[in-house]
């Protein structure tokens, strides 16, 4: 056991719109797996297999090789009671960790609550994408939300460099001198200069960025990259967040192809996001939770899948002990939820493990309760 | 100087509506503030949407469009309705009376439940809630269809005197007690609607309410003191009476169109910021026999009003609305009217699907560091854009004023119109060190064009343009 002398680091990859985990891990010798889906089934022979039972989707081979390493913990039939098959609600439920009702604080949110409770760093948290997702939300928590790492910052829109810097140096002095002027003004004011010296530092993240990896030109690629490089800038950010493309896993129809896309990409962004930071030597104290909101129904409907329950989640790292958790859930018909995947893990055990066994933080009160954690850190 | 009467009227149309430009403003100056507020009160009176030439772009507004889709249609109408009162008050209700797309997941449910907005959200509060208490979308989203005679669901009973009506109390004395919410809830049993659920194969249709009288509690209830075998109709009759539901009407008037009040569960117990105010609208409230009109229209004359100029923080709908108006873009559905509309998702206001039944936090919960970068490069993107009528109306009235004007004219120009904003003195000496900075202000010119869309970019970047 080495002393880890760095802060620990959560990224976390939100896979939008219910990654089907049958056709993600696949049961390939269960005769039930061929039985529920005469159309959308990955061949036995081209699967990836982990063991006798299950293997993954064969658009996965980069991650395999991560699992192969030891570097992959597979957590399979994660959910919760009672689930929810709207994409929103069930999103929501992950985000918040409040499946009985409705939450408006996310379960990140409160952690870099904790993680910074004087807001003491304005890139103690650090989104990817367009609008904040709840996970991250939290009264009086600022997270710096990047649509375009290369891009980013206030006034954008001027092209001109001499007028932008201008205008950006007015913008500093006229936010400056509100601070004391009530406390809403106050905020507001704060809230500006926040903004502005977060864009600032992040600016630098790309100019001082070199690798040799090159990642895809696909919107996961990019943003797993840009997590790289705001990693690499040493900006002490201790959660990364990003999102596919809205409800892009969302595979009702034509689910084959669709879906093989969907993991040749984000499998290779995982897998180039890895080797991204073990060449700078900056992989051991990063750990990567890849997600989604539910699973997809056993039974296909022709040319794809409908919402379901049960999902498969990973967790990729140095730090994490590779291998395969939890049962794979039955399809056996009369141990199906509703023609759905019987959970057997909660999502708030995995949270739990991540929370105090990764970043060094009481679960508890994050997660709404205890959970039982798993050993996979 | 500024002249007074424009700068009401640009209050005013913000207000009660998402702004205008300035010839607008300037014709409404001329025409009076009561008769504007006159016309806003009478949205009948104006023409309403071309709906044929909409549908002629969106195909999918007639019936099936998903949640984008349908925040787009809304968007769309609140730039160009020419009754800019009704979309507001239907925004108004849309975050009180709430219904999430996260759990009804059809949006041209919540489409009808918007028109109900429109059609009665300046009318009876009697009226409104009767028909709240109908509205589908409302029933499948707080379960009254779950809740049965011999199993009540309370979400609905709860939610209507919690949320919707009474708030949880005032003064710091509770408005109803637990058992209020349980009588209420069984009064409601056998309120449901017809299934709106199968997805496939031929995707949803509306659903509508129905009463199954099989299905109701007969037995008597007692419910805020009164005891009878009431019906849901009893229930909403009994709490229009009540000085909670008229304080809880004036106060959210009050914090939507008159200055940011503490988030509602804070009100129990924070009094309002403005006691003789809501008072005012209480009166009118019990006087109107409980006409949203009516109050508006004391509301809106009234002085708290006129001094409650730049009181508020834009929510996310308001300033990219708003900005649009401004700048005269998005006149016809588009291309490019989904990314536009996607810009208040960003902002925080995701419509349609608010996070909780609580609505969204408003005022300065509105910003935080990112939706604030949001908000200033989407404002300043527009406004910076010379090739945008509204933009280049303002131009243009410049280069009518001479060949020549001075650093304080340019300046004060500007903010007069963008709706007659004041800056602090620092701001606005640090935009005139900016002006001076680049020397004599000449108009007609390629270069003034730039040097305009630059000043209006400075000053949307402000913490006072923040403000409405």
């Amino acid at each position: 056991m080495t002393v880890n002398k760095k802060d620990p680091v959560l990224a976390v990859l939100q896979l939008s719109g219910g990654n089907d985990a049958l056709n993600t891990l696949i049961p390939y010798n269960d005769p039930l797996y061929i039985d529920n889906r005469p159309n959308v089934r990955v061949p036995q022979d081209s699967v990836l297999p982990l063991n006798d039972q299950v293997g993954l989707n064969p658009a996965m081979a980069p991650l395999k090789k991560l699992y192969d390493d030891g570097k992959v913990a597979v957590i399979q039939g994660i959910g919760y009671p009672s689930p929810s098959r709207s994409h929103f609600r069930s999103m929501d439920i992950w985000h918040t960790c409040e499946p009985d009702k409705v939450g408006d604080e996310g379960w990140l949110g409160r952690a870099i609550r904790d993680l910074d409770p004087n807001k003491e760093n304005v890139l103690t948290a650090v989104n990817f994408g367009r609008g904040l997702p709840r996970a991250l939300a939290a009264p009086g928590v600022p997270v710096a939300s990047v649509g375009d790492l290369e891009t980013y910052g206030v006034l954008t829109g001027i092209d001109n460099d001499t007028q932008r810097a201008k205008a950006l140096d007015v913008f500093s002095r006229v936010y400056s001198p509100m601070i004391g002027k009530g406390p809403v003004v106050d905020y507001l004011a704060q809230t500006g200069l926040d903004a502005l010296k977060g864009a600032d530092i992040l600016s630098s993240a790309v100019e001082n960025y070199s690798s040799t990896i090159e990642y895809g030109g696909d919107v996961v690629g990019q943003y797993m990259m840009n997590m790289a490089q705001t990693h690499l800038a040493g900006f002490g950010t201790k959660i990364l967040y990003t999102t596919a493309p809205y409800n892009s896993f969302d595979t009702h129809a034509g689910e084959l192809a669709n879906h093989t896309k969907l993991w040749t990409e984000t499998s290779r962004a995982i897998s180039d996001f890895y080797d991204d930071l073990k060449e700078h030597n900056a992989s051991d104290n990063v750990v990567l939770l890849v997600f989604s909101e539910f699973g997809r129904r056993v039974h296909d409907n022709g040319s794809g899948t409908d919402h379901g329950s049960g999902g498969v989640t990973f967790v990729i790292g140095d730090s994490v002990k590779g291998g395969l958790y939890g049962e794979y859930p039955s399809l056996e018909e009369n141990k199906l939820l509703e023609g759905d995947l019987h959970f057997n893990n909660d999502f708030r055990s995995l949270y739990s493990s991540l929370l105090e066994d990764w970043m060094d933080l009481d679960a508890k009160p994050i997660v709404n309760g205890s959970f039982e954690k798993m050993a996979l850190l | 100087m500024v002249n007074q009467e424009f700068a009401l009227m640009a209050h005013l149309m913000r207000r009660a509506g998402f702004g205008a430009p300035f010839e607008e403003l300037e014709a409404r100056t001329a025409k009076g503030y009561e008769a504007t507020v006159e016309e806003l009160l009478q949205p009948d009176k104006q023409p309403d949407m071309e709906r044929d030439i909409m549908m002629r772009y969106k195909t999918e507004w007639v019936s099936q469009a998903g949640l984008e889709g349908q925040q787009e249609e809304w968007t769309y109408q609140m730039i160009n309705s020419k009754r800019p009162l009704q979309e507001k008050i239907a925004l108004f209700w849309h975050g009180i009376l709430v219904t999430g797309h996260a759990k009804c997941e059809y949006p041209r449910q919540q489409q009808l439940e918007l028109n109900m907005f429109r059609t009665v959200g300046m009318g009876n509060f009697r009226e409104l809630l009767q028909a709240l208490s109908k509205d589908p979308a409302m029933v499948f989203y707080l379960d009254n269809c779950m809740s049965h005679k011999d199993a009540i669901n309370e979400n609905w009973g709860r939610e209507l005197l919690e949320l919707f009506s009474l708030g949880v109390g005032m003064d710091g004395e509770q408005n109803y007690s637990e058992d209020d919410v349980k009588e209420a809830a069984r009064a409601f049993t056998g309120w449901t609607v017809t299934n709106s659920i199968p997805r496939y194969p031929y995707g949803k249709y509306e659903a509508s309410f129905i009463y199954d009288p099989s299905d109701h509690d007969e037995a008597n209830k007692t419910f805020l003191g009164e005891t009878g075998n009431f019906n849901g109709e009893d229930i909403v009759d009994i709490i229009v009476k009540q000085p909670g539901t008229a304080r809880f009407v004036a106060r959210h008037l009050y914090n939507f169109f008159v200055a940011d009040e503490p988030q509602v569960p804070a009100w129990k117990d924070t009094p309002p910021r403005d006691i003789e105010a809501i008072k005012m609208l209480e009166e009118e409230y019990f006087r109107s026999n409980y006409d949203i009109s009516s109050m508006l229209r004391v509301l809106f004359n009234s002085n708290f009003f006129k001094n409650s100029r730049f009181e508020k923080v834009k929510s996310p709908t308001e300033t990219v609305v708003g900005t649009m108006r401004l700048v005269g873009d998005y006149t016809t559905p588009k291309l490019g009217l989904n990314a536009l509309t996607l810009n208040i998702r960003y902002m925080g206001q995701d419509l349609l699907n608010p996070p909780t039944v609580e609505g969204w936090h408003t005022g300065k919960e509105w910003i935080d560091s990112g939706t604030l970068v949001e908000r200033i490069n989407f404002t300043a993107d527009q406004v910076g854009n010379t090739d945008l009528p509204g933009v280049k109306n303002i131009i243009e009235r410049f280069n009518s004023e001479g060949s020549t004007i001075s650093h304080e004219q340019f300046i004060s120009g500007c903010l007069e119109m963008l709706g007659a904003y004041e800056l602090t003195p620092e701001t606005h000496s640090q935009l005139m060190e900016m002006a001076q900075s680049e020397g004599e202000v000449k108009t007609g010119t390629p270069e003034f064009e730039t040097r305009v869309g630059q000043m209006l970019q400075s000053i949307v970047a402000t913490t006072e343009y923040l403000f409405a």
